[in-house]
């Protein structure tokens, strides 16, 4: 089966029901996305298809038919993404296992919510947990980069 | 007075051995240097100054924090230390874990371990605390934990850069010709002011580690740091803001294999029998074995993907034998109660003459309550495991680890090689939280790689064994009485806590055999060692035989006694009619260090000011790790949910090295004790865990997250820790604001039990 990730088309020979999470990370070695339960409870496996935050952990590589967009291909330390620079701004991160899965779910929040509230923020992030507790500096650094968005800084 | 003797005698194991190891080996070996294990390995052009330092000749200078990466910062603010007293910025080095040895132990660990009050600086308390120190050394104990980082490196990695530092001004002073006193050091330069020549240290560095360095070096003062004491940013956010493979779960070899692990969900049950036979038949599965650990007892499926091995996992039909523990929380329950009613208790300080003050005491005059507190797991955000290869007589282990020493012990244990043949890798970690002192996930991981022929195998368990497994932090129930005088304020107080050892389990997993009878402190901390005055006051600690596996937890006793011990000092303001911030301002009258964070607290949180009817504060204080914590919680009832909404922090670390990391810590620390306190436990029915995923195992949510905010200040005069100490005061705050909100006392945890939150 062919699979698109990042805009590269890779060749699998692998059972389409094994879940999209374990193709990336243990067949392509894209390691970005984290296994944190799963079962759909945590999002540190986050990574966007079609626009969308999805659980990799959920999906079928069979059913996946668009590019996956995971946190090894948005930004390089010496060219980051501006939510990873905001990211880094805040200071956000501790222990960062959660944090591939909070920035790809933030990053599609503000594809689609280019300015959100507090309340957008709480609804789309409430299924990404952190154990570290991170919560207030995620919800300052997506407001930084919604606001350079918004200045296109 | 008390005698030394006397309190090795009632102090816990290590204590003991801490006083009988420190006279035994006298000072005299203590102060012999540790082997330096950089020697090993340099690389071409490559010199080593002491255990925390590398120059090479092309500049590239690498700082090794012996201590484990796990979110708490350590990798930054330990590397400022050393770049602090070396002249180099931070961006000068490249920062490392470094290899497991002896030269990096944490005496420090040992030394707060030490069965007295933090405010207490007799010259028994002192006299004890440095001969734990000493058994740090023999016991050559490198593990990450006690919030103990800063305090262990603070003179040690200060003192290795300046001796690096002088050791190359020494260099340079031989190839200039010039006394060395007139050189200055800046950004790894050597820099003689009157000629106007520089040289890098680079240029310096081989010739510098082939002279003695000098042993009388300073220390530079406080007032000339350029990196201590400010805000540095973290060395570690690029690699986690971009994803970088630098997790134990990442670590990857091309002819790898994957494997899981099933272990008997009943504590130290057997596996009667398994059968392999559908599970061999699916795609990818190499091996199924038996797993027959101290720490487990189960199989291991060996596969070529990780999702394919825990799907043939679930294929492998097994019979589990029931483990010898308790079966159900009533059980549990009555076991605790019963250690403290069989009585024996130990006591670790006292003042006045408790059990007189109570036989006298007028009924009404009597406050007493239960409390109760469930076991609990960890749940660190990275699954529990680790790599390992067997491969030409060497073993090595790649382990998101708080304690490389001890994969050590175990390596040589299970392989018999030696010493030197065994390399322990610490990755960064996804969560550490005390769970990953524990040798258990390394332990089969080596297991397993001795049955795939020099193939290396990486071990990761599903979420559902991490949270179905232990060791947990124990369940522990807790008896509270105070007689009130007049004037409101407690005559007397009395408590018995009774709780499983984490002190006797985790010696008896990491070194079995060694003897764990006799008391430990860790039952009664947060309990008898807080800065509260009471004429008559005594707590007792009672080991109770529940048999289930318990270790660590962040801020270990403190995590249950704060709870439990600040709960009843609010009772005991409410039954006195005094207000509980004030009811605390009048019993630590004598330290002026917990004066000060009351009085903050006060003015930060505007306590005491009327709020509307939905709204609710509470206040706890612990002193825990060395660290003096008051915390305010206000609380809101949203429909007859309970939402935190405010959190105020006020922590008195003595000094702080980083702010905004120490902030950073004590955010965390409130949010990790509130999801506890809201809605976390391990339950037991017929002898097994009944949690297994985040679904009945939950964790705060960005929606439910308070506001919180963190104020420093700076005069204990003794440097405390950061990682534990918010942790323990947060969940009876909230307990307190919920009695002041609608008079409902919860004295068992998790409190959502009784009362539903947002
Ligand atoms: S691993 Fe996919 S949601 Fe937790
Ligand atoms: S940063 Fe550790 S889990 Fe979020």
């Amino acid at each position: 089966m062919k699979l698109q990730v990042n805009g590269t088309v890779h060749e699998l020979d692998i059972e389409p029901d094994m879940p999209l999470l374990w193709a990336l990370r243990d067949e392509l070695n894209i390691k970005g996305p984290k296994f944190g339960c799963g079962a759909g409870l945590c999002g540190a496996c986050t990574v966007i298809i079609d626009g969308q935050a999805t659980r990799a952990c959920q999906t079928a590589v069979g059913d996946v038919k668009s590019n996956v967009r995971t946190i090894d291909g948005l930004g390089k330390p010496d060219a980051l993404h501006r939510v990873q620079q905001a990211w880094l701004d805040e200071q956000v991160v501790q222990c960062g296992y959660c944090q591939a899965g909070q920035i790809m779910n933030a990053v599609a929040l503000l594809e689609t919510n280019p300015t959100p509230s507090d309340k957008d923020i709480d609804e789309a992030m409430s299924g990404n947990l952190c154990r570290c507790g991170t919560y207030p500096r995620i919800r300052a650094a997506i407001k930084r980069a919604a606001a350079g968005q918004q200045t296109g800084a | 007075m008390v005698s030394i003797g006397k309190i090795a005698r009632r102090t816990f194991l290590v204590g003991a051995a801490a006083v009988a190891g420190g006279v035994a080996f006298g000072y005299y070996k203590y102060r012999q240097p540790l082997e330096n294990p950089l020697k090993k390995g340099l690389a071409e052009g490559e010199a080593t100054f002491n255990p925390y330092i590398k120059i090479a000749s092309d500049n590239r200078i690498t700082v090794i924090v012996p201590r484990a990466e796990m979110g708490q910062g350590a990798f930054t603010t330990l590397a400022a230390l050393v770049a602090e007293e070396l002249d180099v910025t931070l961006d000068q080095i490249t920062i490392e874990h470094g290899p497991a040895a002896p030269a990096y132990y944490n005496d420090a660990a040992l030394r707060e371990g030490a069965p007295f009050p933090a405010f207490d600086h007799s010259m028994v308390a002192e006299t004890v605390r440095n001969a734990m120190g000493v058994v740090g050394k023999f016991l050559a104990l490198q593990m990450t934990g006690g919030s103990s980082s800063l305090a262990d490196g603070y003179e040690k990695m200060r003192l290795a850069g300046a001796t690096a530092r002088e050791t190359l001004k020494a260099a340079a002073a031989q190839k200039l010709g010039v006394p060395a006193a007139s050189l200055k050091t800046e950004a790894g330069k050597v820099i003689d002011a009157k000629s106007g020549k520089s040289l890098t240290y680079g240029e310096l560095a081989l010739d510098a580690a082939r002279i003695d360095p000098p042993s009388d070096v300073a220390l530079k003062p406080r007032a000339q740091w350029k990196l201590l004491g400010k805000p540095q940013p973290r060395k570690d956010m690029p690699a986690k803001v971009t994803g970088q493979p630098i997790f134990g779960i990442d670590v990857q070899f091309p002819d790898m294999l994957y494997a899981t692990v099933k272990m008997n969900p009943q504590p130290g049950g057997a596996m009667k029998s398994f059968d392999a036979k559908e599970a061999l038949k699916m795609r990818g599965v190499k091996k199924v074995i038996a797993i027959d650990s101290l720490y487990g007892k189960g199989f291991a499926v060996i596969a070529d993907n990780t999702w394919r091995a825990f799907k043939a996992a679930d294929a492998v039909k097994v019979v589990w034998a029931d483990g010898p523990g308790h079966r159900d929380d009533a059980e549990a329950k009555k076991i605790l109660a019963g250690t403290i009613a069989a009585g024996g208790g130990f006591s670790l300080r006292s003042s006045g003459d408790p059990d007189k003050a109570f036989a006298d005491a007028p009924r009404e005059k009597l406050v007493e309550a239960e409390y109760y507190a469930p076991f609990l797991s960890h749940a660190t955000m990275e699954p529990m495991n680790a790599t390992a290869r067997l491969k030409d007589g060497v073993l090595d282990v790649w382990s998101p680890n708080q304690a490389p020493s001890v994969i050590k012990i175990i390596g040589a244990r299970l392989t018999k090689l030696a010493d030197d043949k065994i390399n322990v890798h610490t990755t960064f970690l996804g969560g550490g939280f005390g769970r990953r002192i524990e040798p258990d996930f390394s332990d089969y991981a080596i297991r397993i790689a001795m049955e795939t022929e020099g193939r290396p195998v990486k071990v990761t368990w599903t979420r559902e064994e991490d949270i179905s497994h232990g060791p947990y932090r124990p369940a522990a129930l807790a008896r509270y009485r105070a007689r009130l005088g007049n004037d409101g304020l407690p005559v007397a107080v009395h408590g018995s806590v009774a709780s499983p050892s984490v002190m006797a389990g985790m010696v008896g997993r990491i070194m079995p055999g060694l003897p764990t009878a006799g008391p430990d402190n860790l039952i009664l901390d947060g309990a008898y060692n807080q800065p509260y005055k009471i004429p008559n006051e005594r707590v007792d600690g009672y080991k109770a035989p529940l048999s289930t596996p318990v270790a660590s937890w962040r801020s270990v006793g403190n995590s249950f006694n704060a709870f439990m011990h600040e709960s009843f000092m609010d009772e005991l303001a409410h039954a006195g009619k005094i207000d509980p911030l004030e009811f605390r301002r009048k019993l630590m009258a004598d330290y002026p260090t917990a004066i000060a964070i009351l009085d903050k607290l006060k003015t930060l949180s505007d306590w005491g000011k009327p709020i509307d009817k939905t709204r609710a504060q509470g206040v706890a204080f612990t002193l825990s790790f060395g660290t003096w914590v008051g915390e305010v919680v206000q609380v809101k009832d949203e429909n007859g949910s309970i939402r935190v909404e405010k959190v105020w922090i006020v922590a008195d670390p003595g000094m702080v090295l980083d702010p905004l990391n120490f902030k950073a810590q004590m955010m965390s620390g409130a949010i990790y004790g509130l999801s506890a306190a809201i809605g976390q436990q391990i339950s037991f029915a017929d002898g097994a865990p009944q949690q297994s995923n985040f679904s009945d195992y939950d964790a705060m949510r960005m929606n439910q997250c308070p506001d919180i905010i963190i104020e420093i200040l700076e005069n204990s005069g003794h440097l405390g820790g950061a990682g534990e100490p918010a942790t323990p005061p947060v969940m009876a705050a909230l307990a307190n604001a919920i009695y002041a909100l609608n008079g409902k006392r919860i004295r068992s945890m998790p409190l959502n039990g009784e009362i539903s939150f947002v």
